[in-house]
């Protein structure tokens, strides 16, 4: 038993009971991430990804298996105690970018913060907040709220989020989904960046250009792994941003 | 700990939506304000009767003749005479604590000097009746134990009567002439001006008793007899005694005597007052109540509206408990800003009312520091459900809501 996984999920089930019917979204998972990998999810819509990350971001509670974080079972622990271990050891960046309206990206950042168990100086917050959108490349952008900000600048607002309390995982669920090909690719720049400084990375999506940034990929379909293998051709956000601006200026020239 | 934190969230999440915070406290802003403005004009209302029984004397117990029964007074006080001289010296001597006493006689009359004349109360009094009534001479001094033993011709007066008969003129030492016979002018009131039945205080002249009742108006019966007890503690056992000794004094069936105190005087006096205030504090709270239902209404239409942003803040750690005290807080700070508001309007309304009308106002602090712990206890109030309500959203379904 591997005991240093930083994600170990065995025999994973979670059933919706809606009414009449069942939704049985996930049917037996059972997977090991371990820590500095980066992993991405696929699989077609419907076929329980969200479920799953749900689960894996303790926003959500299997019906059936065991979740093991960090060594901890985290699939016994009640909703405070699993609120902690989100702000603190998980960054989740939604599908769909639920940022707070009318509410600048500097505030935010700022925000998990604001619920961190530690107590951290107002000076802070603000220092950290800053980093956190540097590092996302929208340091210029701090006080623009997000109905003043493009899809792209949103997406980085809510990666910013996730990392300020510098969690060694970051999860994200199609952080792609709503970008065209450019941003997408400075996204997943973002996230080698910073999955070389050691951050552990689950991403899902349903785009096979986006998974190729990654190191792992898992294919879901109807709620069970299909495949799981590492990515043989890995691409590089930097050199494929550097072919996709040569390619414009190559069309602009023509 | 975190302890700001909830503060900050508030803070940023009413700023948000200024508008909506303001219309939100208006209910309570009117609510206090309109408890404010109606204490501090009943206050001031009370504090002024308050005052004029005051300018009565300094706890004063006043033995009538005649009896007192039930809900209202027969026939009116020193009808039927039955006080003696006798017995204010009694009291004066078998009652310890009555430390100044002074025998009553009254009287409306024509008075002359200077060539003019004019109708005054002709009053008799014992020296004492200055330590009584809590009154200074502005010139001149009081008549004497002496005076009252010689039945003297001596007189003190009043500032109306001054104006009436001494334009511009010391009377002290003039003659001022009383049912024929003048009496010598040894000293001036000081004003008081009107009392409690709009009565003018100072439209009197005062001589020793005895000169009223053997020279003046012969006869042998006083009206009233007025007692200084030593304290405002003392007052109802001074009563009680002077009750005592005059049951034993008039050996008649039913008591001939009446014996009230000041404070009965207030509480009759201030009793109007009190129960309007408590009409209006009534009124008032109701207003009240209906502003927290406005802050719990709002409250809920915003726990509803904002279920995303809840989800949000659960999805990146907040506890149920975070997001309780956050919108509760966001009720109380409504509710308290609201309050501060209606203080200050409210005062404003009473600075007002006193402006134009020339009433009184007065804000008592005690006042001021209800209205602020009722507005934070409405706040709790109705910010508790939404707020629990809040609290027990599902991070997955928050989110998901649209
Ligand atoms: N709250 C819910 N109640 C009932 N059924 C649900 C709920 N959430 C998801 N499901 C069902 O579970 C299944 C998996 O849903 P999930 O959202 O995980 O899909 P997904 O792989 O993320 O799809 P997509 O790529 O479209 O986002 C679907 O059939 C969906 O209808
Ligand atoms: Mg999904």
């Amino acid at each position: 038993m591997q005991t240093n996984a930083v994600i170990k999920l065995t025999d994973i089930h979670k059933i919706y009971r809606t009414g009449e019917v069942d939704v049985h979204a996930v049917r037996g998972v059972t997977l090991d991430i371990l820590p500095g990998e980066f992993v991405a999810i696929m699989g077609s819509s419907g076929s329980g990804k969200s479920t799953l990350m749900n689960m894996i971001g303790c926003l959500d509670r299997p019906t059936g298996g065991n979740y093991f974080l960090d060594g901890i079972d985290v699939s016994t622990l009640d909703r405070d105690a699993r609120a902690e271990i989100r702000n603190d050891k998980i960054g989740f960046v939604f599908q769909g970018f639920n940022l707070l309206s009318r509410t600048t990206a500097q505030e935010n950042v700022e925000m998990p913060m604001l619920y961190n168990h530690r107590r951290i100086p107002s000076a802070e917050q603000k220092e950290r907040a800053k980093k956190a959108l540097e590092i996302c490349g929208l340091g210029a952008r701090a006080d623009h709220k997000p109905n003043q900000l493009s899809g792209g600048q949103q997406q980085r607002v809510a990666i910013a989020r996730a990392l300020v309390n510098r969690p060694s995982l970051l999860l994200a669920d199609e952080p792609t989904g709503n970008l065209d090909s450019q941003t997408s690719i400075e996204i997943m720049g973002v996230f080698q960046k910073l999955n070389e400084q050691g951050i552990t990375i689950v991403m899902v999506t349903h785009e096979l250009d986006v998974a190729r940034y990654t190191k792992r990929m898992i294919i879901l379909r109807d709620g069970k792994i299909r495949t799981d293998e590492q990515v043989a051709d890995r691409l590089n956000a930097e050199a494929e941003l550097k072919n996709l601006k040569q390619a414009q200026e190559a069309v602009k020239l023509a | 700990m975190r302890f700001f934190a909830p503060f900050k969230i508030a803070a940023r999440a009413l700023r948000r939506n200024k508008m909506r915070s303001l219309l939100t406290m208006l209910g309570i802003i009117i609510g206090v304000g309109s408890v404010i403005a109606a204490v501090s004009i009943t206050t001031g209302a009370t504090k002024q009767v308050e005052d004029k029984v005051a300018s009565l004397g300094q706890n004063v117990v006043t033995v009538f003749s005649g009896s007192f029964n039930g809900g209202g007074m027969r026939g009116g006080w020193g009808s039927a005479p039955t006080l003696t001289v006798e017995d204010a010296n009694a009291i004066k001597n078998e009652i310890s604590g009555a430390v100044a006493v002074s025998p009553e006689v009254n009287d409306r009359m024509q008075v002359l000097a200077n060539g003019l004349n004019w109708n005054t109360r002709v009053n008799g009094e014992s020296p004492d009746f200055l330590q009584i009534r809590d009154w200074d001479l502005t010139s001149g001094a009081m008549f004497t134990d002496g005076d009252v033993r010689s039945l003297a011709k001596v007189v003190v007066i009043g500032k109306t009567v001054v104006d009436q008969l001494f334009v511009n003129q010391d009377p002290v030492g003039q003659t001022i002439i009383i049912r024929n016979i003048p009496f010598k002018i040894v000293g001036v009131l000081e004003p008081k001006g009107f009392n409690l039945f709009g009565q003018d205080q100072d439209d009197v002249t005062i001589v020793p008793y005895t000169s009223h009742m053997k020279r003046i108006n012969k006869r042998t019966f006083v009206n009233s007899i007025m007692v200084q007890a030593a304290s405002k503690e003392t007052i109802t056992q001074v009563q009680n005694d002077i009750t005592t000794l005059m049951r034993d004094r008039h050996k008649s069936a039913e008591p001939d005597f009446t014996v009230r105190t000041q404070l009965e005087l207030l509480q009759m006096a201030t009793s109007q007052a009190k129960t309007m205030s408590l009409l209006l504090a009534m009124i008032a709270s109701v207003s009240l109540i209906v502003g927290g239902i406005g802050i719990m209404n709002i409250m809920l239409v915003s726990v509803t509206e904002r279920t995303r942003e809840i989800g949000i803040r659960m999805a990146v750690g907040a506890r149920g408990r975070d997001i309780l005290i956050q919108f509760l807080i966001e009720a109380v700070t409504l509710s308290v800003v609201g309050g501060m508001i209606g203080i200050i309007f409210g005062m404003g309304a009473a600075w007002i009312t006193a402006h134009f009308t020339g009433w009184p106002t007065l804000t008592p602090m005690l006042w001021i520091g209800i209205a602020c712990i009722s507005s934070a206890g409405i706040g709790i109030f109705s910010g508790f459900y939404p707020a629990w309500k809040a609290s027990r959203l599902d991070p997955i379904e928050a989110l998901r809501y649209e």
